[in-house]
Parts: structure tokens; sequence; C-alpha cells
């Protein structure tokens, strides 16, 4: 990490963990939870967001002197959504399977809080360089979080990881089963409630 | 023929509820859902622009950017459907601001009660999540009205619901990092459960 210095990798850390956009910010759940029944698609979902995100916060941040304030969303949904078709076309011409499965959620990128979040709260009042580096850690923080609940979801809802099943055979000889209810949508709210919980009481975060 | 479309209001409020089964519109859910008179308010406001814009962007979709659909204009080659997003998400812009003036106009007392979240809703993602599923799923015009006002229909009935269990939920001792997000987490996954239960219906 020597190639940054001590702020852009404040910049990069801080959402990760201490300030996570998912966690302690409640930002872009939308689109969070419905990927995560198997771990690629949350990968690929993932980097999707890693792309919109720092680039839409780079450019929103190099317009943001010419941009007026009183149309700066519309600017800003324009940015962001062109990234989106961007990215859309790219998943469907090269992994068209993937591209089927996540459906309609890359497509809900325009509308993740994060990233309009992150356009409005931090691209449009810092340079570019800096911008870049928000929109990398806060991506990483959310993609972090949904690798995590996809893991759990997979893991325990059909005992497989990336595809290779992960549960031992010995295991299901002694009776042990798949817990069907981790596939369905439950099972996302109920993990990622328990995770809330679980980093939150190590950073020792309280809501009011 | 009716049968089709009841059942098809069924399956978008209770079975494949837009927010407890898509994930869609999560972040105002969690924001609003600590009221429940501002729930009620923006959920019969997100019902009511669902219902409008999911017939105008099938009917966008259909004359215009579907594949061979501006035939009508001599173009029958032209393919404008990767335009989709940016159309849609516009569209629902356009579609609320119009809707704005005209409650400020002809009802200043739905104005007054559903003004403050008009400009919340175009973010909203079950809104532009709507419009892509009809695009999707292939959906007449009658359809994506049903559809569209079933979903809304779906996400006021889950935010009233979970904004009275929060209510509930002042007086009761929640351990201290679970407070807030992690409970409402917790609790939209039972709710999800119990909504669940509704798939056995079959019409």
């Amino acid at each position: 990490m020597a190639l940054l210095d001590k702020k852009s990798r404040q910049v990069i850390k801080d959402p990760l963990m201490n300030n996570n956009p998912i966690t302690l910010q409640v930002l872009g759940i939308c689109s969070a939870l419905a990927v995560t029944v198997k771990m690629d698609t949350a990968l690929v979902m993932s980097a999707a967001v890693v792309f919109v995100l720092t680039m839409s916060n780079t450019i929103l941040s190099l317009l943001r002197s010419f941009i007026p304030s009183r149309v700066r969303i519309i600017v800003m949904l324009a940015v962001i959504a062109s990234l989106v078709i961007l990215t859309d076309q790219v998943l469907r011409a090269y992994m068209y399977d993937m591209s089927k499965q996540l459906s309609v959620f890359v497509g809900l990128i325009i509308t993740n809080c994060i990233v309009m979040g992150r356009a409005e709260a931090f691209a449009t009042q810092n340079p570019p360089g800096k911008a870049f580096f928000d929109g990398l850690g806060n991506a990483l923080g959310y993609g972090l979080i949904l690798v995590g609940v996809s893991a759990f979801r997979e893991i325990l809802g059909s005992g497989s990881l990336l595809g290779f099943s992960v549960v031992p055979q010995w295991l299901y000889g002694m009776g042990y089963e798949n817990n069907g209810l981790m596939v369905l949508s439950p099972g996302a709210f109920i993990i990622l409630g328990l995770i809330i919980w679980v980093q939150r009481s190590l950073g020792k975060i309280e809501e009011s | 023929m009716l049968e089709h479309y009841i059942s098809l209001a069924t399956k978008a409020i209770f079975i494949e509820n837009i927010l407890l089964a898509y994930f869609l519109g999560m972040c105002s859910f969690l924001a609003i859902s600590k009221r429940v008179d501002t729930s009620i308010g923006l959920g019969l406001a997100v019902t009511f622009v669902l219902t409008i814009t999911a017939p105008a962007n099938w009917a966008i979709h259909h004359f215009f950017l579907e594949k061979g659909a501006l035939s009508w204009a001599g173009l029958p080659d032209v393919d404008l459907s990767y335009l989709n997003f940016i159309v849609f998400i516009s569209v629902i812009a356009a579609m609320v601001q119009l809707v704005e003036m005209i409650l400020d106009r002809f009802s200043q007392k739905l104005y007054h009660n559903l003004g403050i979240f008009l400009p919340l809703i175009a973010v909203n993602c079950s809104i532009l999540g709507g419009s892509l599923f009809l695009v999707e799923r292939d959906y007449t015009f009658m359809e994506s009205t049903v559809f569209g006002f079933g979903s809304g229909l779906g996400w006021f009935l889950a935010i009233a619901s979970m904004a009275s269990i929060r209510y509930k939920l002042r007086y009761s001792h929640v351990p201290v990092h679970l407070k807030g997000l992690g409970i409402t987490m917790l609790l939209t996954g039972l709710l999800s459960m119990a909504f669940m239960a509704f798939s056995g219906i079959d019409l």
C-alpha cells in the first residue's frame, strides 16, 4: 500500500469497516440482498458496483464546477444511467448466463442509494482523485457485505461455495440437511440483520 | 379474463411482494418506517406513482424502444432496448414531477400529505424495478397496470405493517447493538416469512 499516501488509504479503509455503507449508513440495501443466493452472482454484482461507483464519482467530480446545482440530480442520473447501461451491455456480451441471473438488478444500480449518495455527498465537493478513492472504498465496503451474506447463504442453503460443495458427505450421512430457508428471501434479511449486529457490537456502535 | 388479472394482482401483492420477496425499495422502507403516519403517506404515494409509471413505461417500451417497435415510423430494424434504463428513469422523474404539479393544482390537501414524499420516490428502487420487471416478463398493457398497482399495494402493506411493529417495539428491551437497523432487518425477515405463507394460494 506504499503506492497511496495516508489520506487516500483512510478514504478507502474507512467505508470498509468503521463506516460501511450498508451496515452503518443503511444505503444500497435494495440490490444488496436479491443477488446473494449464490456467491458468484454476488461477486459479479460487486464488480459492477465498483465500476459504476468509482467511475461516476470520478466523472461527477471532474464536472462538479460545470453543473448548475439546480439540475444536478438530472445530470447525476444521466451519468450513472449511462455507466449502468455500459455495464449491462458488457455483461450481456461476455457473461450472458450471469446477466440473465442478475436480471433486473443490474439496472437497479441506477437507483442504488450508495451511488447517488456518494455523488451528492462527496463527489460534488472533492477533487477527482479523492472522489475516485471514496467511490472505490464505498463500493468495496458494499461488496464485502454482499459477498459475506452470500457466503453464509450458499454454505447453509445449498452446502456449496462458488458451486463447489463444501459440506462433507459424512455430515449428510449423520442427518445434516441444507437449510432451505436460507435460499429464500427471509434468509437474506436474517443473515444481514445478524451481520449488522455482530459488526456493531465489535465497533461498539449504538443507534439512538 | 378477470380471473387472470385478479390472480396477477394477488401474486404481486402477497406472494411475490416487491419488497419482501425482491428486496426493492428497502432504503426508504428502512428510513421511513419509524413512524406510522408517514409510512402510510409514502405507501400511498408509491402505489399511486407505480400505477401510473408502469403503463407509461410499457407504452414507451412497446412503441419506441423494443426491437422492431419503430416499424410504424418506417424503421423496422432499429432496436433501442439498450436505452431502457435511462429512458425509464427519466420517465419516472418526469412523472413524479407531473404528479406533484397536478396535486398542487387540484388537491391541496393531498399535496400537503404526499408532497414531501414525491421527490423521494423518483429514486425508490421499487418504481424502476416494477418497470424493468414488466419488460422482462412481457406483460401486456392491462397486465402492467394491474402489476404496477398490485406491487404498489404490496409495498404499502409491508411498510404499514413494519411501522406498526416498530411502534410497538419502542416498549421492548432490544440489545443495545441490535437496536435500529439490526432488529429491523430481523423483523423484516420474519415478516417476509409470514408473507411466504401466501405462496400456497393458487388462483
